[in-house]
Order: C-alpha cells, then structure tokens, then sequence
C-alpha cells in the first residue's frame, strides 16, 4: 500500500500517461500519413491485367479483363438481399473490384465480382494498358498497326506502335506548345487590341488615325494568326499517322486512332524494374501533366503552381502588413486600455472560420474593391469584369487576412523577447528609435517574424473553404503566370490543391476512378506544406543562428 | 543650493572647467520622487563617480546626463542640467545629437548580434559615415582606445558574442568612444566582470579621462577610491555629500557618508 502511494506520489503515473498520449498522437499522424501514402502512391503501380472468366448471375459465361483494385469480404445475407444468388451454406464471400477500363464500350470502367463466381483466372502476356486521351484506359490486346488502310507486316508489333507512339507525342508536345504560347499570346493580343479600341472610344479619342493604326495593328495579328493556325493544321494532319487495331478481352476487334493515345505498357510482361521505372514515369506525369477528363485522368500541375504562387503571394501580402502592424502595436503605441482592446480583436480574429473570410473577401474585396477597380481603371472591359470577380489576387489578400493574427502574435513575442538593453544601446549611440528599430530591433525580431509566417503557409496552404469563393475554379483555362506582359496576372483564377481534392472527391462522375486521386492528390498537398514550411524553417534557423547568444 | 553646495562649486569651477552643471533637479516616476533637489557640479576630464546604496538614484541621475530616461513612459523631471551650458532638456535639443554627445555603457555588456567590426561602426553609419577607409579608421582607433585592438584586430568580422564578458565590455565602450563623445557615462561597468577584467577596464577608465568626462556609477567602494577624482554619496534620492574623492573617504564631512563608507549600513 505504502509502495503504491509512493508510486503515485513521485509522479510516475503522470510521466506514463503522458507518455501515452505522445505516443497516441505520433501513432494517429503516421497512420493519417501512411493511409494517405499508400493509398495515394498505390495508383501509381502497375498492376497486372487478368483474364477472367466469369460466370454471371444469368448462368452465361462471360470473359473480363482488367486489374483487380480492391478485395473485400461481404456477407452471403447482403448479397441474397440485393438479388444475386449465392450457393447455400456459404456465410462469407469475397468480392473483387475490377477495374476494366474500355469505357467506351461497355459503358463503364469498374465492376465487382464475386471470387465464387470466377471460373477461371489467368494472366496472358501480350495484354496492354492504352490511356487515352478520352475514356479512360483501354485494356485488351494488340493486333497490330494499320497505316494508311494497310496493316502493317511486321512481326514485331509492339516494337511498331511503340515508335509511333513516341512521334505521336511529339507532335502533340509541339500542338500543345503552339496552341497555348504562341497562339495564346497571338489571341492575347488581339484581346488588349480590341480593348484599346474600346478604351479609346469610350474616352471619345477614337479618331481615323488612331482607328487605322488599329486595324493595321489588328490585320497584322490576324497575319500571324493564320500561319499559326496553317502550321497547326499541318501538325494535326501529321498526327494522323495510322492507328492500332485491338481486341477486347472477349474478342471485339476495334481501331483507335494513334491520335487519341497518350501512354501505353504491358503490366504482365513488366520486371520489377520495368515496374518501378512505369511507377515513376506514372509519378512524374502526375505532378507535371494538366488534368483531363473532368479532371479524374491526367495530372495535377496546374492545381500544385497555383497553391504555390497563391501561398507566396499570400506571404508578400501578410508579413509587411503584419510586422507593420505589430511594431505599432508593440514599439511606438502608448500601451492601455486601446491596444489591449486591438490585441485581444487580434486574437478573437484568429478564431473566425475561414469561411467567414471567404464571404468578407467576396463582399468586400471582389464585388466592391474590384468592381470600384473595374469602373475605374478597366472600363474598356466591361460588363466582363477583370478584378470584379475572383482571382488570385482576392485569393492570397482573403488569406493574407486570415493569416493576419498569427503573424501580428508571433511578431510582438519576437519583439518582447529582444532585451531592453540592445534597445537602449543603439539609443546610446545617437541612433533614433526608428533607426534602433531598423538596424537592430527587427533583425533580432526575424526569426520571430519567420515563425508567425510558417503558421500563416500551413495555415493558408491547407484553406480551401473561403477559396472557393474568391478565385479558385475547378479547371483554369490557363495559369496565372505566363509569357505574356505583364507576366503574372493577378486577374486569373486559378486552382488549387485543396479545392482540387474536394473536386475529385465529390464532384467527379466518376466515383471510382477518382478515389485513389484523392489520396494521390491530398499526399502532394501535404508535400507541398511541408516544402514550403521546410524553406521557411531553414530561413528562420538560418537567422537565428545568426542572432544566438541573444539570451545569455 | 546649500551654503556648503554652492562652496564645493565655487571649487571645482576654480581648478577645472565644468562638464555638467545639475541645478535642482527632481525626478519623479508617477507619483514618486526618485531624485530631489539635486544639485551638482561635474568637471571636465576627470572621473565622477556615484556612490549609494542600491535604490538610492545614482543610475537614474547618470541615465538624466543623456536622456535615457525619456524611455519611461511615466518619467518627468523638473530643474536643470546643463551640458557645457545648454540646457539638455529645452524644447529644442536634439535627444539623438545629445546621446552622440554623452555615451553610455551598461552594468552588462549589451554589444548587437553584429560582427565586432559593425559593432564599433554602428554609431558612425547611424551619422551616415559610409566610407570604407574612414571606418577602418574610426574602428581601429576606437578599439586601441579601448585596449581592445590586439585582442581582435585578426577577427573583426567575428560575432561579437564570441568575446569574453570582459572583452564584450571593452568593446561597448570602443563603441562608445568611436562616435567621440564629450562625455561617456558608466553604469556599474564592471559589476558582471571578473576581477583581471575589472582591472583592465578601470586601467582603461584612467587613460580615458585625459580626453573625456567620465561619469560612473558603482557599488564596488575601492573601485570608486581606485579610479575617481570625485565622488557623490547618495541616498535615498538625495545627493548627501559631493567632493574630492580622497576627501569623501579620508575625511568625510557627514556622519551618514562616514557610515556608509565604513560600511555600517548599506
């Protein structure tokens, strides 16, 4: 009894419990992380396409092929009530989620089965993955390569395709280069020229000299316009180099043009080599590729630029403002009953949902800021609003708002903990207060500014909800930053990885397809929070480093 | 102004020329009055040092000569203090040109997170001294003037904070010095200081004085007899006695200054 007392006394048990509850959260982290991860990075594999002969609930046979995504385990019970029929005495069944592709053909790309159901299973060597540009994946087998009526007689088919596969690309990188840069900025053009016009017309300055100059302006761009649109013609004419002719898993005989195929491999003739080498081909392609079909194919480029370029803004945005802000409150603002009051509105803001943000920024800064900017700066362009709507400047100042408080908080701590004795030093030396504050108050206070500025990028990174009111679309037509002056147009919307998820997730026709996206798309976003916070927390031990010993 | 005061100035402005004159000056923080009814007259080139117990006003006297009590929101003086004849606290001076004039050095080295080179510097490019030649000079002479040179002239760009405690007390007053003061102030420089630095920096507070005022504040009793000509004794926000230093502790004129100096109380 005494040894338990004893026990209780020095405070062991506490030192366990906390213990657990360390251990508890770094467990319930690394498992978020792992699910995530695996299921995410999942996708990316390879995975092995099988013939499958099936019997279906009719008693026809019937053969499938595709790639088995997900087993899982179903009692007999809840398939007898949902009308198929399962052999007495069986409790459990084990049910397959096929993923079979051909879209086009059958209407859909996944299909569960039942394992009791499965006749026969095997794994033919010569079956392909064609991801197409429309329909998802083709899984079947190749016959051949037809070109121009003709197949061709070559015994090495793969071998064949493959090469015209890799031309095909070619042409459609160089299409693709042509029809957003170079025809893009042709169409840029054309665009500011008519809204020089206008300009001009409304300010009544439009005279016959200055209308000429337009046109000719005008019958110029429309010059290069048409050799463009010529070459672009000749480069589609190019891409029709044959097509391929497959076969179904149940023996339907097909052609696709070449055109419309955009990658290819063979699961079942793939090494592990071969499958780690697909696996980060896969990976690459996600994280550079624009998004396709609704955005449950392709990659997600332009959803992690704009996160990125959002997030920095935000921070030019936030971190003047802020550190402003609290210098005010902290060095020059006589200290009472006022600032108290602003210190404690500081901290009731970091508290307001993100939502409540996303309706000020629409209230205010999209419909009255951007429509006032709009009626006075950009009136050639109306009614089609130019800052009167979301964009990625309303984005990052919404956010910069949002992130406000933490910057304010962590910069005062920052300047608090600078020891009254360096403030008084540089005062010493005939240095004013704003050249004490210069000089040496705010690159003692840095590591503390850099702090409250890696909360405001985890922070913002991971927002979505007042997002989607001030700027972020689901499929941005082009991204905020080109080569067309003035380079960054803060005007554009754009999208983002967070919303892209939500998108994916819950928006998409495509239910299945879309699922491992989810998990693959929010891993990234979690990378990208931690690169960005990695960068800030360098910085900040960067400068801290430099102003150490500080404390003794 | 006492009969006795009045005397002690006559004296002083006999021998030297007079530095600072403090005429009735009351200190108040808030409601409280730190300092009352002092009156003082400081000499030209040669060391001044504050004696009391702790609490009794010597730091916040030394902290009127340049200002630094403007810091606190709640400070207000009354009287006068001049500064080789103009009235510091009038409407029209300059604080930052004042603070160039009458430098200040702390109980504990307080050097920037800088380099020891942009530490001395600081003060000059604060004036907007530029030039590289012209601060390699003002450095160096500053740091020979504070007898720091030899020991860092090899690592200039080195952190400050990588100095000893009594090296990082050299150099604050090199820093000091470097933006030539007429007069340096000095708080208790030696109170966070070994005994080997201690005596390095009183060596250095005698070599000082042929070219400036110096005016410190110290609880340490041998040091002020060691290093200073004149001595105040104060107590409780009151200026008891001020004369020649072998004077006050040889032949001390009031009882309360013999106590405290015999170390009776205090």
């Amino acid at each position: 009894m005494k040894a338990v007392t004893r026990w209780i006394a020095d405070g062991t048990p506490w030192v366990w419990l906390n213990a657990a509850a360390v251990a508890a959260s770094i467990l319930l982290v690394t498992g978020l992380l792992m699910l995530i991860g695996i299921r995410g990075i999942g996708h990316f594999w390879p995975q092995e396409v099988y013939q499958i002969v099936y019997q279906e609930a009719d008693g026809s046979e019937v053969v499938l092929t595709g790639q088995v995504r997900e087993r899982e385990t179903v009692t007999a019970t809840r398939l007898r009530e949902s009308g198929l029929e399962v052999a007495e005495g069986t409790e459990l069944v084990h049910r397959d989620l096929l993923k079979t592709g051909n879209r086009d053909i059958t209407g859909q790309d996944f299909r569960w089965i039942l394992e009791p159901s499965i006749q026969s299973m095997s794994k033919p060597r010569s079956m392909v993955v064609l991801e197409r540009e429309e329909w998802g994946v083709f899984i079947g087998m190749l016959i051949g390569v037809r070109e121009a009526g003709q197949l061709l007689e070559n015994p090495d088919t793969w071998g064949d395709f493959e090469l015209r596969l890799e031309r095909a690309n070619e042409l459609r990188d160089e299409i693709g280069e042509l029809e957003k840069n170079r025809i893009g900025s042709v169409n840029y053009r054309l665009e500011r020229l008519r809204l020089k016009q206008r300009e001009l017309e409304i300010k009544g300055k439009l005279d016959a000299q200055s209308l000429a100059d337009i046109e000719s302006d005008r019958a110029l761009l429309q010059e290069e316009y048409r050799g463009l649109e010529q070459e672009l013609v000749d480069l589609y004419s190019e891409l029709q180099i044959g097509s391929v002719v497959v076969t179904t898993g149940d023996g339907k005989e097909l052609e696709l043009p070449m055109s419309t195929i955009v990658d290819a491999h063979r699961p079942n003739q793939m090494g592990l080599a071969g499958k780690i080498g697909h696996f980060f081909h896969n990976c690459w392609k996600f994280v550079t590729d624009d998004p396709r079909e609704a955005n449950t194919e392709g990659g997600i480029f332009p959803a992690i630029f704009g996160t990125v370029l959002m997030v920095l803004l935000m921070s030019v945005f936030v971190t003047p403002l802020g550190v402003v802000a609290a210098v005010y409150l902290k060095e020059y603002a006589r200290q009472g009953i006022f600032t108290r009051f602003i210190r404690v509105a500081v901290n009731n803001l970091a508290g307001v949902p993100s939502i409540v943000y996303g309706v000020f920024g629409l209230g205010f800064f999209v419909y009255t800021l951007g429509g006032s900017l709009d009626r006075l700066f950009y009136p050639e362009a109306l009614p089609a609003p130019t800052f009167g709507t979301g964009g990625l400047f309303w984005a990052s100042l919404t956010l910069a708002l949002l992130t406000l408080p933490v910057v304010i908080v962590s910069t005062e701590e920052g300047l608090s903990r600078i020891p009254r004795s360096i403030r008084e030093g540089s005062l010493a030396l005939g240095a004013t207060q704003w050249e004490t504050l210069w000089r040496t108050v705010l690159p003692m206070a840095s590591p503390g500014i850099m702090t409250g500025l890696i909360l405001a990028v985890a922070r913002a990174a991971g927002e979505v909800a007042p997002l989607m009111l001030v700027g972020v679309v689901k499929l941005a037509p082009a991204l905020p930053m080109d080569g067309n002056w003035p380079f960054l147009h803060l005007d554009r919307k754009f999208m983002h990885l967070g919303f892209h998820i939500y998108d994916v997730g819950f928006q998409s026709p495509n239910v299945e397809a879309a699922r491992p996206l989810v998990y693959a798309t929010a891993l990234l976003l979690v990378v990208v929070i931690v690169l960005l916070n990695l960068v800030a927390i360098r910085v900040r031990n960067r400068l801290s480093e430099k102003y150490r010993g500080l404390e003794s | 102004m006492t009969q006795q005061e009045q005397l002690q100035a006559e004296k002083i402005k006999a021998s030297h020329n007079v530095a600072v004159t403090v005429s009735d000056l009351d200190l108040y923080y808030g409601e409280t009055r730190a300092l009352q009814e002092i009156n003082l007259t400081i000499p030209e080139k040669q060391v001044t040092a504050f004696i009391g117990p702790s609490g009794c006003g010597k730091s916040t006297l030394l902290r009127c000569f340049n200002r630094l009590n403007d810091l606190i929101d709640i400070c207000r003086v009354d009287g006068e203090i001049l500064l080789n004849g103009r009235d510091i606290y009038a409407e029209d001076v300059e604080v930052a040109e004042l603070r160039r004039e009458v430098g200040i050095v702390f109980q504990k080295p307080n050097p920037f997170p800088k380099s020891i080179y942009e530490n001395v510097a600081y003060g000059l490019r604060i004036q907007g001294v530029n030039k590289r030649r012209q601060l390699d000079e003002t450095v160096e002479w500053a740091l020979k003037g504070a007898a720091l040179w030899d020991e860092v002239k090899d690592r200039l760009n080195d952190s400050a904070f990588g100095l000893s405690g009594g090296q990082q007390q050299r150099l604050v007053i090199a820093r000091a010095i470097a933006v030539q003061p007429k007069c340096i102030l000095l708080d208790e420089p030696c109170s966070a200081l070994d005994p080997i630095s201690t005596l390095k920096v009183e060596e250095l507070i005698a070599e000082l004085k042929s070219q400036y005022t110096i005016i410190m504040v110290t609880h340490n009793m041998q040091q002020a007899a060691r290093v200073s000509d004149y001595t105040a004794f104060m107590y409780m926000g009151e200026l008891i006695e001020f004369g020649e230093t072998d004077q006050i502790f040889t032949n001390p004129r009031l009882k309360k200054t013999e106590d405290y100096i015999t170390g009776r109380y205090g």
